[in-house]
């Protein structure tokens, strides 16, 4: 068994402390909002917060998460700025990169509530989307910013 | 959406009093099912369906049926928009679903239900629009005879009927249980455009909220009850077979339950996903070297050029191209090649499927629904009533989930193992099985007058065959439509063309991606314009125009990038501009290209691109905007980066890690503009495509004078050219 604490409630989990924490998250709290792309830490779908840093689940274990606080895309509030500066833009065409998207860009306004487009690029480059909205995200994030950034 | 809420409820379910919680394995949680619509007697709400196409309930909520699959094009939201028009309702009011899949949900003109060609709304407009007005007049009637006046005297306005003389007012709901009664119009009268106050108008897509908050069901998200997960270890060489594998080993990775040979391999059925890869690597299977053992990046381009050489087949032939070549002033030839590429959707490829002993129940991110269901009546041998299909929400699709190979290997696990099995490729599975969009290589030789005129023009081309394998009643005497889509149907006047076509045949399955034969045939044609445009001595856009004096739209979208993007203006220092165009699917697109190249790294960077459509009419003028971004940007990433590799006998190309797509630091700025007119709607997900990677290749030639005719235009390429030129 395994404990983990995501999105502040805690879960005991009986899988082998070294499960891949995305497919724990996935398969076994069936928090879904949470996507598998590549399984290899080259897409950024699987984005998660670990401790409030912005963390690819497929390159960690649940062991690595123990005793940590994870928060998943159904852990930032729909009223979050950068999901209703999402929706305002309408950023996500087929959706399925975009939890990894807004987790990303909720973590660097935490950190940076001001980013300059530079930084926005600098901060969310290594997150792929093939049917390609980056420019409607970079829309997204500045708008969350100007709004007064992050909660 | 019905099935967030289902989702909803599952969330609300697992944060009530959030203390301890206990998450011990996949029954334990209520199964998340996409679109699991209950029948009309489970539904204690009487909703009413005047056609198949909507339901309304009592509340005065209006959810849509949609035949088309949504992967991120918007059709969903454009399709509501018309129905919302016939029907005059409020937007708040309408909901979307996947339809089922049945006869009465084809695709009109396809014959079948099937989301590609850039279809969605442009073949579902006439339907959906008729659907909303039909149930319109019906509410009018069940409100006239409720009122006992005359239906003329009432009008139907944003979910109400009224009866202006009386000032009487019902809503739809109210209205639905006596609209039952009426007859369903089979001709309603349509609302006219004017009166339109959805169409044309950018209205926000129905499916964000949900793809915001991550609740959208993807194929990958559905679990039933009593679900196993599943996956299928194949040999990495096309046409080999199994030599031995290690069973034991298999079964002894905790989760797995069943390991069996099946189809072209050997299924591993386990609790989670991720037990069932872990089996599939165990198993340490060994193969046959395959049909074409020596399939590489090398022989394959051996192979390309050998074909050239070959005779082929007349796929067109306009006025007497041999003569007139002979007698033309200048004469040039040109040879293209473009590469293998693939479509990685970013959800894999996936399907859910519960084979019983007399009923079938499927969940998958198809976009073809009837192939699905073929799929399965020949796996299951059930008859079609027994077989029900879900579409769930695509992540992605690009013509690649047009395949159902992930549907066939579901069905057949599960209809082994007596359970419903969750079927994923891995990344590496989802490349290495893809249907990708052909290599090519191409020959052009083209023949100017003494004015400077392109009068000629032979065009061999040599590439494998898509149509044969899905659509074989389109090939007519050989020659498969999209081996010369865009060569033999070019936009330009062309007085003498001939095309010829050489079937390369191959062991790599070739499929439907993004705007299909266009997509590549379009570099090849735009870019050997443009070297006969500086043969000449002329202007590419004014050499383009020339020949498109019969072609005013055509002409019309290149005009608007040239006016919008500063053509023949001055650029910044080391700057240059490219410009291209075709028309496929209905619409009509230009694009042109600003990209500067650093000489010593041979990176070509593309810092702007100016695309106009025009696509006859627009429903969602915003989604359009996006389709154009979107498209663009995925039509970059192919022309600079991708290429699928090949080595002994199979795909080498694995993972993103080696097979990189555009990443947000390398995107340009996109302008995107609509042109409209009263003409057919045209479609809008694919036509983007082809004329980008001409337009950069074109822009690279006016900025370094370098001409690159190989996709894609990766840095080596350019130094190698560079060297040659200096
Ligand atoms: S799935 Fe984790 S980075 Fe791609
Ligand atoms: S929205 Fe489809 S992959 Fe990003």
């Amino acid at each position: 068994m395994i404990e983990l604490l995501v999105n502040g409630a805690k879960y005991q989990v009986d899988v082998d402390p070294d499960a891949n924490l995305l497919w724990v998250i996935r398969e076994h709290l069936k928090l879904l909002g949470t996507k598998y792309g590549c399984g290899e830490g080259a897409c950024g779908s699987c984005t998660v917060h670990i401790d409030g840093e912005p963390m690819r689940s497929c390159q960690l274990t649940a062991k690595d998460a123990q005793g940590k606080s994870i928060t998943t895309i159904e852990g930032i509030p729909a009223d979050h700025p950068i999901k209703e500066a999402w929706i305002s833009e309408q950023t996500s065409q087929c959706g399925y990169c975009q939890p990894g998207q807004i987790m990303q860009a909720v973590a660097l306004l935490a950190r940076n509530p001001k980013p300059s487009d530079e930084q926005i690029v600098d901060s969310m480059d290594g997150l792929l989307c093939r049917c390609g909205t980056y420019p409607r995200i970079i829309k997204a994030i500045r708008k969350a910013a100007g709004r007064g950034g992050s909660r | 959406m019905r099935d967030s809420m289902n989702r909803r409820s599952f969330l609300k379910k697992s944060f009530v009093g959030a203390g301890l919680m206990l998450a011990v394995n996949l029954s334990g949680f209520p199964p998340i099912l996409a679109n699991a619509r209950k029948t009309e007697d489970e539904n204690p709400t009487k909703e009413w369906a005047p056609n198949a196409w909507l339901r309304i309930h009592p509340n005065g909520i209006v959810t849509v049926l949609i035949n088309k699959s949504e992967m991120g094009q918007g059709t969903w939201t454009g399709l509501a928009m018309v129905v919302a028009d016939q029907l005059d309702m409020e937007w708040k009011d309408i909901r979307v679903e996947a339809s089922p899949v049945r006869d009465e949900y084809k695709d009109p003109i396809f014959g079948m239900q099937l989301t590609g060609g850039s279809t969605g709304v442009r073949h579902m407009y006439d339907t959906m629009s008729k659907a909303g007005a039909a149930a319109r007049e019906m509410l009018i009637a069940a409100a006239a005879s409720e009122w006992k006046v005359p239906a003329g005297e009432c009008v139907a306005s944003k979910g109400a009927v009224t009866h202006p003389k009386t000032g009487r007012t019902l809503g739809y709901g109210r209205l639905c249980t006596r609209a039952a009664n009426f007859p369903a119009p089979q001709d309603p009268p349509l609302k006219p455009r004017e009166q339109f106050q959805f169409i044309g108008k950018s209205m926000p897509r129905l499916d964000m909220f949900d793809k915001v908050n991550g609740k959208p069901v993807f194929g990958m998200d559905v679990f039933v009850p009593g679900m196993l997960c599943s996956s299928i270890e194949k040999p990495s060489a096309y046409g080999a077979k199994l030599l031995s594998f290690d069973k034991e080993a298999a079964e002894k990775i905790p989760g797995v339950q069943k390991v069996f040979t099946i189809l072209d391999g050997i299924a591993v059925v386990a609790n989670t996903t991720e037990a069932a890869w872990k089996g599939c690597k165990a198993l340490n299977a060994k193969w046959t070297p395959g049909s074409m053992p020596d399939l590489d990046d090398i022989s394959l381009q051996r192979m390309c050029l050998e074909h050239m050489r070959k005779k082929g087949l007349t796929a067109k032939n306009i006025g007497d191209t041999h003569e007139a070549l002979k007698k033309a002033t200048t004469r040039m030839v040109s040879t293209y090649s473009i590469p293998y590429v693939a479509h990685a959707a970013f959800e894999p490829q996936n399907c859910t499927a519960d084979v019983r002993a007399d009923s079938c129940e499927i969940w998958c991110p198809t976009q073809s629904q009837t192939g699905v269901l073929n799929v399965a009546m020949k796996e299951t041998e059930l008859p079609a009533d027994k077989i029900i299909i879900h579409t769930t929400m695509l992540g992605g699709g690009f013509g690649g989930k047009v395949e159902v190979k992930v549907a066939q290997e579901a069905l057949a696990i599960s209809k082994t193992v007596g359970k419903p099995v969750k079927h994923i490729w891995s990344r590496k599975e989802d490349f290495r099985n893809d249907c990708f969009r052909p290599g090519s290589l191409h020959m052009i030789e083209g023949g100017l007058d003494g004015q400077g005129s392109l009068i000629a023009w032979r065009h061999k081309v040599v590439v494998s065959a898509i149509m044969e394998r899905l659509m074989p009643a389109l090939v007519k005497d050989g020659i498969d439509p999209t081996a010369v889509d865009g060569i033999g149907n070019m936009d330009y006047s062309m007085p003498n063309l001939y095309v010829e076509y050489v079937k390369l045949d191959l062991p790599i399955p070739s499929g439907f991606w993004r705007s299909v034969g266009n997509s590549s045939n379009t570099f090849a044609v735009e870019s050997f314009v443009d070297e006969m445009a500086h043969v000449a001595g002329k202007d590419p856009l004014e050499f383009r125009l020339n020949m498109l004096k019969q072609n005013p739209r055509a002409a019309g979208v290149l005009k608007k990038v040239a006016d919008k993007g500063g053509w023949g203006k001055h650029a910044s220092e080391g700057v240059g501009r490219g410009i291209a165009v075709r028309f496929c699917y209905g619409s009509y697109v230009a694009q042109m290209a600003e990209v500067s190249v650093d000489r010593k790294s041979g990176v070509i960077r593309v810092h702007r691109m100016v695309a106009a459509i025009d696509p006859g009419q627009v429903v969602n003028p915003d989604s359009v905007l996006a389709q154009i971004e979107g498209a663009t940007i995925m039509a970059i990433s192919v022309a600079l980066k991708e290429r699928i590799s090949f080595k002994n006998g199979g795909v080498a190309t694995s993972n993103f890690s080696d097979y990189p797509i555009m990443a947000m630091s390398e995107i340009p700025r996109i302008e995107g503009h609509i042109i409209t007119n009263n003409d057919k709607i045209g479609g809008v997900g694919e036509p983007c495509v082809p004329p980008v990677a001409p337009a950069i290749a074109n822009a690279v030639f006016a900025a370094t004078g370098i001409r690159l005719r190989s996709l894609p235009l990766t840095p080596d390429k350019v130094r190698s050219a560079s060297k040659v030129k200096s």
